[in-house]
C-alpha cells in the first residue's frame, strides 16, 4: 500500500483490521450503553450514541460548509436508494426542531425514473413510482417524479452554464441568518398554508417516441461503463433543469463516503481528472446558478446502512443497470469491487481516498489578455481539457 | 433443531428470488451451528443464482452486512458466533443502491 510519511489528518493508511476480542462491548462514547455496531477502524457504538452522531455529522457537516441560506429552495435528489432516502430523513430530522439551531431551507424531493435505460418494465416502473411517492407525500414537502425520457424534451438551455447570482447585493451567509430571525417574527399562517399548497409533480409519463429514443441511445453505446457514464449525464441534465424550472438554486445529492471514494477512482479512469475536485467535492459550483452539495459525503456505506435498518428510514431497492453484473463488467464496477475487497482488509482505505479528495481544487486557469470564458464541455459543463478543432465539443471521456 | 429468521435487504434479495424474509428451521446436530456454517447452508440450500455476488469463500462477499439479532456481526464473532434458538439474521447490501 502507500508507503508515505504524510500525516493523513492523523489517520494511518496503512491500518490493518484488527481483530480484538469483542463479545459484549461497551460503547465507546458513553462507555455505559452495550455496543451495537462499529464503525471507522475500531469504534464501538450503542444505539442512541450511535443516532446522536449520526444526525449531529449530518448539521456539522451543513453548518461547516455554510452554503445554504436560510429560506433557500434545495432541491433533494432521491434515488430511492438508503443513502438518499437517509439524508431525507435528516432533513426532515433537522427541519422540525424547535431549538434555533433548526435547519431553515425550503426543501423539495426529485425523483428520476431511469426505468427506460435499465430496461425495467413499465409495470415495475410504476411499481416502484408508487411506493416512493407514499413514502415522500409522508414528508408533506413538494416532490417530483420525473421519467428519464423527459430528458428528450429540455431546452437546450440546460447545456449553457446559468450565471451565478444576478443580485450583486447578496449578503453573507451571517447577515442573511440574522435578517431571516428579524423576518421570522413576522411570519403569518397564510404564507405557510401557501407553501403547503404547492402542487406535487408526477411527470412519469413519457411519449413513445422518447421511449424508444432513450432505448435506442442505450443501446448504441458499447459498453456498460458508457451507459453508467451517460446515464449520470442525462440524470443530471434531468435534476438541473427541473432545479432551475422551479427556483431551486441549490441541489443535495445523497453519495456516501464510500460511493465518492469509488466515484474518484473510477473517474480518474474515465480521464475526468480534471474535473475531480467538482465531481466528488462538498460542493459543486459548475452549473452557476444552482449549486450541488453533497451533505452525505462524510458517511460509509455502513453507517448507512445500519442507521436505515435501526431507526427505520423507508426506502425503496431499485435495479440499476449494473445490479448483478459481475465485477468486471465496468470500470465503475471494477473500481467498487476493488475498493471494497481492500476496504475489508485495510478499513481506512476509504476514509484515505476521501481525505486525499478534500485536498483538490480546481485549478483556476491564468487570465487571459482577452477575458475569453474557457470553453466548456457541452455534455458535463467542465472546462475543456483537450483542445478540439472539429465541431463537436466532447471533453475526454469513455 | 434450530429455528431462525432471515432478512435479505438493499439488493441482497435478489438473489434469493427477490424474497426479502425467510423463516429457517435448521437440522439438529451434536455441535452447535456456528455463523461459518450457517453461510455454507445458505450457499447450498438457499441461493437461487451467483453465490459469487453473496459469498466470497467462507464469508460473506466484502459490501455485504450481517447483523445479528440487530447489532454488527463484528461484536459477535463474525464466523464464529454460535447460533440460538430464534435469532434474527439481517443481510444487508452496500454495494450499488444509494
Amino acid at each position: 500500500m502507500c508507503q508515505v510519511e504524510e500525516d493523513y489528518n492523523g489517520l494511518e493508511c496503512n491500518q490493518e483490521k484488527i481483530t480484538v476480542p469483542t463479545l459484549n462491548r461497551k460503547c465507546m462514547k458513553c462507555k455505559e450503553g452495550t455496543a451495537v455496531l462499529i464503525i471507522r477502524v475500531n469504534d464501538a457504538f450503542c444505539r442512541s450514541c450511535f443516532k446522536e452522531y449520526f444526525i449531529h455529522k449530518f448539521r456539522a457537516m451543513l453548518g461547516k460548509n455554510r452554503v445554504i441560506f436560510p429560506q433557500e429552495k434545495v432541491l433533494l435528489a432521491v434515488s430511492g436508494g438508503t443513502a438518499s432516502c437517509s439524508m431525507l430523513s435528516q432533513v426532515q430530522e433537522g427541519l422540525s426542531r424547535e431549538a434555533p439551531k433548526k435547519l431553515r431551507f425550503v426543501p423539495g424531493i426529485i425523483y428520476i425514473d431511469d426505468g427506460g435505460a435499465c430496461g425495467r418494465s413499465a409495470e415495475e416502473r410504476q411499481r416502484s413510482n408508487a411506493l416512493l411517492k407514499s413514502i415522500f407525500t409522508e414528508t408533506g414537502f413538494t416532490y417530483f417524479i420525473v421519467s428519464l425520457e423527459q430528458v428528450f424534451s429540455l431546452p437546450t438551455s440546460v447545456l449553457v452554464p446559468g450565471t451565478s447570482d444576478p443580485d450583486p447585493s447578496n449578503p453573507s451567509y451571517k447577515q442573511a441568518v440574522d435578517q431571516y430571525i428579524k423576518e421570522k417574527q413576522t411570519l403569518t399562517e397564510e404564507n405557510v398554508a401557501s407553501a403547503v399548497a404547492q402542487l406535487n409533480i408526477e411527470d412519469s409519463a413519457y411519449s413513445p417516441e422518447h421511449k424508444l429514443a432513450l432505448e435506442r441511445l442505450f443501446s448504441s453505446m458499447k459498453t456498460l461503463t458508457a451507459k453508467e457514464d451517460m446515464l449520470q449525464t442525462l440524470r443530471s441534465h434531468l435534476i438541473l433543469h427541473i432545479a432551475r424550472e422551479n427556483g431551486y438554486s441549490k441541489v443535495m445529492m445523497g453519495d456516501s463516503c464510500s460511493r465518492l471514494a469509488v466515484k474518484l477512482l473510477s473517474n480518474i479512469a474515465l480521464g475526468r481528472g480534471a474535473a475531480l475536485a467538482s465531481d466528488t467535492g462538498f460542493s459543486d459550483p459548475r452549473y452557476g446558478d444552482v449549486v450541488i452539495v453533497r451533505p452525505m459525503r462524510d458517511y460509509s456505506s455502513k453507517e448507512i446502512a445500519f442507521y436505515s435498518r435501526m431507526f427505520n428510514v423507508p426506502s425503496v431497492f431499485i435495479s440499476g443497470l449494473d445490479t448483478k453484473t459481475h465485477d468486471k463488467a465496468s470500470i465503475q464496477r471494477l473500481t467498487e469491487s476493488f475498493v471494497t475487497n481492500l476496504q475489508f482488509d485495510f478499513p481506512s482505505t476509504v476514509s484515505t481516498i476521501y481525505r486525499t479528495s478534500e485536498k483538490l481544487h480546481t485549478v483556476m486557469p491564468p487570465q487571459s489578455q482577452t477575458a475569453e470564458p474557457a470553453s466548456k464541455c457541452l455534455l458535463c459543463l467542465c472546462t475543456l481539457d483537450t483542445k478540439v478543432d472539429c465541431t463537436a465539443e466532447y471533453c475526454l471521456s469513455t | 433443531e434450530l429455528s431462525l429468521l432471515g432478512l435479505h435487504l438493499g439488493g441482497a434479495e435478489l438473489l434469493f428470488d427477490g424474497v426479502k424474509n425467510h423463516h429457517v428451521t435448521l437440522p439438529g446436530q451434536s455441535d452447535p451451528w456456528d455463523m461459518k456454517q450457517l453461510l455454507a447452508w445458505i450457499r447450498g440450500n438457499m441461493l437461487k443464482e451467483r453465490p459469487e455476488l453473496f459469498m466470497q469463500g467462507d464469508t460473506v462477499r466484502p459490501g455485504i452486512l450481517v447483523l445479528i439479532n440487530d447489532a454488527d456481526w463484528e461484536l459477535m464473532g463474525e464466523l464464529e458466533y454460535q447460533l440460538q434458538d430464534q435469532d434474527n439474521i439481517v443481510f444487508i447490501s452496500t454495494l450499488h443502491g444509494g
